[in-house]
């Protein structure tokens, strides 16, 4: 199931696990990223909090953690290079993955096609 | 996901627009409001290539925005006016050259800078380049003071582009050969495409480069010629920003306002010899008795270069402290991202001067962490300005 949140974030969410990114639409506005900060595993965040911290040459963004939940694998991929963001934001440079607390909650988001004609 | 730092999203109909307005629409910019202006933040190609194409090439900025004002002296001698000029700036202009451009800074009582400026000597009258967000309070200064013995004028008809990087001398050649023999901080008028422009050698990218003061009219007409070179790309203001980081320069507003003195900004060398104590025309500007005692005895905090040591870059307004615990706070960052040539991040901010001293390693407080950063000299490129 893939859900989105006004915030501009993606969730792929397979049983109550949801793996997490930003948007091809985020990424263009952001323009070239040159750092990302991502949580530590076994870190919780609740819906809203901050969770992990991009840069572009003029500006740091925030990205927030879209349900509650417990981070339980990040990817060091996009640490270590972070142009992945934009090259394939919503494939390989996925964020982090979330254990959801309440995996209903997720039902409550955007889908695809809501999410299209937010940033339409 | 959330810009922190974003343009304001609110209604933009009452922003002016420079002569190029429509140009940068056509090449698919991004608009963002600044100090009035609907401007370029970027093109198509981004920030980061913009910058690395300027140090590679050559860029072509849109600077049309900043105030151009010309002082003329109602006696008809420079004399005049270059004496009334400077009871505002602690510069040496009675002894700047026909042709020739310095930098200079307008003070207030308490040694504060009211806004930094270009200052050229046009034979017959001053020709002054200052910020667009202080040109209508630098015109009323002007009038203010120079009224009595100078016309003040705003050329409210003319757009500036500045065209920097290893390429631009080469570019404007195939236009007006002779810019070959112009040196760094030389000014001259020349007609390029039949129009005639006011071309200074100078910039605010640390590369070589010239400013070229068009009539608005004609303005798309010469700034697409020179876009047609192949070795030109329009630049936005994100790059414009990363590039003067990278040379150490200030940005008005950011790294010197009216609570930072010359001396504390580690500008005195925009103040020349004879307007110091000993100087012929030592003194004599607004504040000059707090800027002449930090001349001689120096400044309790100091305008230095800062290096962060990861990757992370440190932004403007990030609290520095002697410690990694953050007890003992000894400035601020000023100007703070990443600088693409430099392939990582840079800063630049005030701290006390016992702090001051390059390699000094410091803190700077971000999300919460204390990052190390290290006083670094200025620039964090080398200038390749052709002297």
């Amino acid at each position: 199931m893939l859900k989105f949140t006004e915030e501009h974030e993606w969730l792929k969410i397979e049983g109550d696990v949801a793996t997490v990114g930003i948007t091809e639409h985020a990424a263009g506005q952001l323009g070239d990223l040159v750092f990302v900060e991502l949580p530590e595993a076994g870190a919780s965040f609740a819906k809203g909090d901050s969770a992990a911290t991009v840069e572009s040459v003029k500006a740091a963004s925030d990205v927030y953690c879209p349900l509650d939940g417990e981070i339980i694998e990040v990817n060091q991929a996009i640490v270590d290079d972070p142009s992945l963001v934009n090259s394939d934001p919503q494939g390989a440079a996925w964020f982090f993955k979330l254990k959801l607390a309440d995996p209903s909650a997720a039902n409550a988001l955007l889908d695809e096609a809501a999410y299209k004609e937010l940033v339409a | 996901m959330r810009q922190t730092w974003r343009p304001d999203l609110e209604d933009i109909s009452h922003l002016k627009h420079t002569p190029l307005h429509a140009l940068h629409l056509s090449l698919g910019a991004r608009m963002v409001p600044f100090a009035g202006y609907d401007m370029p933040v970027q093109y198509p190609d981004g920030v980061l290539k913009e910058h690395l194409h300027t140090r590679a090439a050559a860029g072509l900025f849109d600077v049309s925005h900043m105030g151009q004002i010309v002082v003329r002296p109602k006696s008809g001698r420079m004399e005049d006016a270059a004496l009334a000029l400077e009871k505002l700036v602690p510069v040496d202009i009675l002894g700047l050259a026909e042709g020739r451009q310095r930098y200079g800074l307008f003070t207030n009582d308490e040694g504060g800078i009211l806004d930094d400026l270009m200052i050229t000597n046009r034979g017959d009258h001053f020709f002054l380049v200052v910020n667009a967000a202080c040109k209508e309070a630098d015109f009323a200064h002007l009038k203010k003071g120079l009224g009595a013995t100078c016309d003040v004028e705003m050329l409210d008809d003319r757009a500036l582009v500045a065209l920097q990087g290893p390429r631009a001398e080469a570019v404007l050649c195939e236009l007006w050969a002779d810019v070959a023999s112009m040196r760094f901080m030389d000014v001259a008028e020349a007609d390029l495409h039949d129009v005639t422009c006011i071309i200074s050698r100078s910039g605010y990218t640390g590369e070589d480069g010239f400013e070229i003061s068009i009539p608005a009219k004609s303005a798309v007409d010469v700034t697409q010629r020179l876009l047609e070179h192949p070795d030109v790309m329009p630049i936005g203001l994100g790059a414009r920003d990363s590039l003067r980081l990278e040379a150490g320069l200030c940005l008005y507003g950011n790294d010197i306002d009216t609570g930072t003195t010359p001396v504390e900004a580690a500008l005195e060398w925009a103040i020349q010899k004879s307007r110091r104590s000993g100087g012929d025309r030592a003194g004599g500007f607004p504040g000059a008795e707090r800027v002449l005692a930090e001349l001689a005895n120096g400044a309790k905090r100091r305008r230095v270069g800062l290096k962060p040591e990861g990757r992370a870059p440190v932004r403007g307004g990030a609290k520095v402290y002697a410690d990694a615990e953050g007890k003992v706070a000894v400035g601020t960052v000023t100007s703070g991202g990443f600088g693409p040539s430099v392939d990582g991040p840079i800063a630049m901010g005030y701290v006390d001067a016992a702090q001051a001293g390059n390699g000094t390693k410091l803190y700077a407080e971000v999300r919460g962490k204390y990052l190390p950063l290290t006083v670094t000299a200025l620039p964090f490129v080398k200038q390749t300005y052709k002297r």
